[in-house]
């Protein structure tokens, strides 16, 4: 909500100038809303009943259920993919060649195609292969391979942001590699990357759904069976996505709170992310860090 | 592999869809990131209002939720659009949003001098955007922009949800057509790393020719 471009004081005319486009745009605004609303209630989709059917108990009850698998398959897949980012950091940051060269070409791999191809591979391809699954593990495997990757990129940077001294001391009291890293590093790297993770969870709540694709049934799918059921789809996938709304924006808010608390703490040592399209920036900021004592 | 070579045609009709859908949203995506962003830092109020509510909607929804309000459910308020039209629009306005923040954090790297000269010399506030700000904003987004387009090539999948055959499409077919599923969707795999690393790499090389000379 900052201004930074012209955050100095305006002159009168300046004011004058804004005051005027603040009204201008605020009808222009008013206007689009105006329209929008006529819109719906000329189509008679604003009539009560197509409402009322969502406060219906049972409706309620099954969407909820909905929620609570979407939930489900988002936690299940963080679980794994943690599990995974880690075993990925490591070994991308290990002394061997071969595991390193495994390790970078897994996270480019499932980071260069759609999640859904992957997760239409689990229902459509695994099947044909004999795996028969409970279906829930084929929403949850693909979303813990992808972002297995991405969280492996979160760890690595949280590792390599951290200061060389702490190793340093780790191997100076004797401690050998691994043990350095359980008892020192990782710790230290997971608690910043905290902020992080919780804004990948974010992009794993999106990502659940993918589930309406293959006839899962999570929030979405359960949306569209309900909207089907009482002619009211419109309504159903509205409410929907500002539940998916609401969810997100606590936990972004969750990450952002904890952003910077931990930036308070750590000083600028606490990376500042917020998802896979800022990863790079991560990326840059601990090359950066590890570059910079070198040159 | 045979079945993978077989009907390279078909991968390759779908990677065609695949490089539309994302240039089309994308081009339009870019206007939207730049509108937004401009209202975002505008001394008017609602506009930055405006801004900060499309950002936060568009970033928080998940964009199958988008895609099936947008193609399932507005017809009944009359907009009805073609599947690739509708895929085109919502992936637009979606990854709008995300273009949007990453041009108001380059906005946020011009050194306030620039706008306070531009001021100085009597520019208004969209001149002073159009020519001195944004220009050197831009340029210092590049990676993350590109990010976001190859963000975009992956996200362009969900257009088969609603019956666009691009290269997910395609690839799903062939598997219901060959059932060889591990070939088959290795290809796809293959197909999309074809188009996203080649991005990567042109996201560089125009880094590098717009980077100033400081």
């Amino acid at each position: 909500m900052t201004a930074p471009v012209l955050a100095d004081e305006l002159g009168p005319r300046g004011k004058r100038i804004v005051w005027i486009a603040s009204a201008v745009s605020l009808i222009v605004l008013a206007a689009l809303v105006a329209v929008a609303v006529q819109r719906f209630a000329d189509k008679g989709q604003l009539d009560a009943e197509k409402w009322r059917l969502l406060g219906d108990p049972e409706v309620m009850q099954f969407l909820l259920g909905g929620l609570t698998t979407t939930l489900k398959i988002a936690v299940g897949g963080m679980v794994g993919a943690l599990v995974l980012g880690v075993v990925l950091s490591l070994t991308r940051l290990s002394q061997s060649l071969p595991l390193r060269f495994l390790s970078r070409l897994y996270t480019e791999f499932f980071r260069g195609f759609p999640l859904l191809l992957l997760i239409l591979f689990f229902f459509f391809g695994l099947p044909r292969l004999g795996i028969d699954w409970p279906r829930i593990w084929y929403m949850i495997v693909p979303l813990l391979l992808y972002n297995g990757a991405v969280i492996g990129e979160l760890f690595r940077a949280g590792i390599l942001s951290l200061d060389r001294g702490q190793s340093e001391a780790a191997y100076a009291v004797g401690l050998s590699y691994w043990q350095a890293m359980r008892i020192v590093i990782l710790p230290q790297a997971v608690r910043r990357m905290i902020p992080a993770i919780v804004g990948q969870l974010v992009v794993l709540l999106k990502d659940t759904s993918l589930g309406f694709f293959v006839q899962f049934e999570e929030l979405l799918r359960r949306a569209e069976i309900t909207g089907r059921f009482g002619k009211n789809e419109l309504q159903v996938f509205m409410v929907v996505a500002v539940v998916y709304m609401l969810v997100n924006m606590t936990l972004s808010q969750a990450a952002r709170r904890l952003e910077v608390r931990q930036r308070r703490r750590y000083g600028a040592g606490g990376l500042a992310v917020a998802g896979v399209e800022d990863l790079a920036v991560v990326d840059a900021a601990a090359e950066a860090k590890v570059a910079g004592p070198k040159a | 592999m045979d079945v993978v070579l077989d009907n390279i045609d078909v991968y390759w009709e779908g990677m065609q869809v695949t490089a539309w859908l994302t240039v089309l949203s994308y081009a339009a995506a870019f206007v939207i990131g730049v509108a937004v962003a401009a209202f975002r830092v505008s001394p008017v109020p609602p506009l930055r209002l405006a801004g900060t509510a499309f950002v936060e909607v568009f970033r928080n929804i998940p964009l199958p939720v988008l895609i099936v309000v947008f193609f399932f459910g507005f017809p009944k308020i009359g907009i009805i659009y073609s599947p690739f039209i509708s895929a085109v629009i919502v992936l637009a306005v979606y990854t709008g949003a995300f273009l949007g923040e990453t041009i108001r954090a380059g906005i946020n790297t011009v050194a306030k001098g620039q706008a306070e000269a531009a001021r100085a010399l009597g520019l208004t506030f969209p001149k002073t955007l159009r020519i001195i700000v944004l220009p050197q904003a831009l340029r210092s987004v590049v990676q993350p922009m590109g990010n976001i387009f190859s963000a975009l090539i992956r996200n362009s999948a969900i257009a088969y949800g609603i019956s666009v055959v691009e290269l997910t499409g395609a690839t799903d077919r062939l598997n219901t057509d060959t059932a060889q599923p591990i070939p088959i969707f290795i290809g796809g795999a293959i197909a999309y790393l074809l188009l996203t690393l080649p991005t990567g790499y042109a996201i560089g090389v125009i880094e590098r020719r717009v980077a100033f000379k400081r």
